[in-house]
């Protein structure tokens, strides 16, 4: 029988929670890294066994994590005790947790600058990583969406990282400013039918795609619109939340920008708003059926400063035409009094008959639908605030 | 023997208990200390000194001594009693809430 593993990044640990394919009793192991944050954890598609995890604090920085036992036992990547830190060349040799911007041939500083909050200009500066994307295919290369916005790859676990600058050197760069949460890059999509192609979300700055595995990089924002920027239809500067997509469609792009949802039908050339019947245009997350491509879930979140759930109740809205028509999904949720959140990789699905769908809260818990929506169970309820959801579907 | 004080969060990293003991060679300083460490444990570099710079991370500080050396100069020489080993030099993570 199929199994589940559900990774978890909290404020303060990573948890797995396992079950079989019934879905009906779950084993909790962790926390994982107890006390640190967890923005993601996830998966390589090519390796089940092997899980990255980004692991940091504001005191001591980011740590990469890895695991190669299916989350029991983990280590950092890199240089073992008594190695020596230099090549026989004498250079550095690269760390799993340094991540290091290309630099300017003109100053040696991290090349260009991008806007602060208030509209001057700030140098980049590494914070953390957001979201880690195993490779579809080599459970050695994954890439990494950072913290002051920029895209890093490794080809060698996790052991070392090199940006792929072109992304951050495209010529709105030096446009781009932090959304609340910071200047993010928190959404990578690896494209399964074009190997060549991806897609990257920043807040706040838009939806990019690169057709070049990374290498070069255009923003593809058109029909989005944001109310809060001198220019609402601007090409940058918006503050996506997060995109899904489905594999067997992968020029169909679902968004959950920071206000209203978007599709695009032409892989992000051009987006229309999809909000219909829904009870609020704000949220964080958005995610696609495994089996049913039309069919997408949303948890909308009361406008851009209250983060909680309308009226208190928190409902997963599913559409089953792609948008425009959404029905509120409230068996086993909290019909009133509650007020947490759910934030962009707070989200999953497993790819079993009939699909679950997962997703976590900055309350602590983490809820199941075995169903497609249908029902919903705490399948943990007092864990620390969640950050990040993902799930495995394992033989 | 250097004795080192590692926070909690660098103790759970390095998979140590305790207190961390370090052969220093040289003058003893917070560079040199915390050039051993990483030697050793390598899976705190970065953690207390930024990879490129070599700074110190804004949220930690250096005791020794009831005395704080965060602010010195990382060849500033530590006190004689941490070179001897008779006191620990103490990694200490900042009050800063959470």
């Amino acid at each position: 029988m199929s199994k589940v593993r559900v990774s978890v990044g909290t404020r303060k640990g990573a948890f797995i929670l396992s079950s079989d394919g019934t879905r009906s009793r779950w084993d909790i192991q962790g926390p994982h890294f107890g006390g640190w944050e967890i923005y993601h954890v996830k998966g390589s598609p090519a390796d089940p066994d092997r899980l990255y995890a980004s692991q940091t604090t504001a005191w001591f920085g980011q740590i990469i994590q890895r695991s190669d036992d299916g989350g029991k036992t983990w280590f950092q990547p890199g240089t073992p005790p008594g190695e020596s830190t230099t090549t026989p060349e004498g250079f550095p040799k690269g760390e799993s947790n340094k991540f290091v911007y290309d630099t300017s041939t003109e100053t040696g500083k991290p090349m260009g600058d991008h806007l602060f909050y208030d509209g001057t200009s700030r140098p980049w500066e590494f914070k953390r990583v957001w979201h880690l994307e195993p490779s579809l295919a080599n459970p050695d290369v994954l890439y990494a969406g950072v913290e002051d916005a920029a895209l890093f790859r490794s080809s060698d676990g996790g052991t070392t990282w090199q940006e792929l600058s072109g992304l951050r050197g495209h010529q709105s760069g030096s446009q781009w400013m932090p959304g609340a949460g910071g200047m993010c890059l928190h959404t990578i999509i690896l494209d399964p039918a074009a190997g060549q192609r991806m897609f990257v979300a920043i807040s706040a700055a838009g939806v990019f795609r690169s057709d070049n595995a990374g290498a070069t990089w255009r923003p593809v924002n058109s029909g989005l619109r944001s109310d809060l920027l001198p220019n609402p239809d601007s090409e940058v500067g918006h503050c996506a939340h997060h995109i899904t997509v489905h594999p067997s469609r992968p020029d169909v792009l679902f968004l959950q920008n920071h206000w209203n949802v978007f599709r695009s039908d032409n892989a992000g050339e051009s987006w229309r708003q999809v909000n219909g019947n829904l009870p609020s245009d704000f949220g964080y997350t958005i995610q696609v059926h495994p089996h049913e491509a039309e069919t997408i879930y949303v948890v909308p979140i009361s406008s851009g400063f209250e983060h909680y759930p309308p009226e208190g109740k928190l409902r997963v809205f599913r559409s089953k035409t792609g948008g425009d028509q959404w029905e509120a999904l409230t068996k086993g949720l909290p019909r009133r009094d509650c007020y947490v959140n759910v934030l962009r990789d707070a989200m999953a699905v497993d790819s079993l008959e009939p699909a679950g769908v997962y997703f976590g809260t900055t309350g602590g818990q983490v809820y199941a639908s075995p169903d497609g929506g249908d029902s919903w169970r705490a399948i943990a309820r007092d864990l620390p605030s969640v950050l990040s959801v993902e799930v495995q579907t394992l033989p | 023997m250097i004795r080192v004080v590692l926070p909690p969060h660098l103790r759970k990293l390095a998979r140590v208990e305790g207190e961390v003991k370090l052969q220093v060679t040289g003058r003893v300083t917070q560079a040199s200390i915390l050039d051993a460490l990483e030697a050793n444990y390598p899976m705190l570099r970065g953690t207390v000194r930024d990879h490129v710079t070599g700074e110190r991370r804004p949220l930690v500080r250096f005791f020794a001594c009831q005395s704080d050396f965060s602010n010195e100069p990382p060849d500033f020489p530590l006190p004689e009693a941490v070179a001897r080993g008779s006191e620990p030099f103490l990694i200490v993570g900042a009050i800063a809430g959470g």
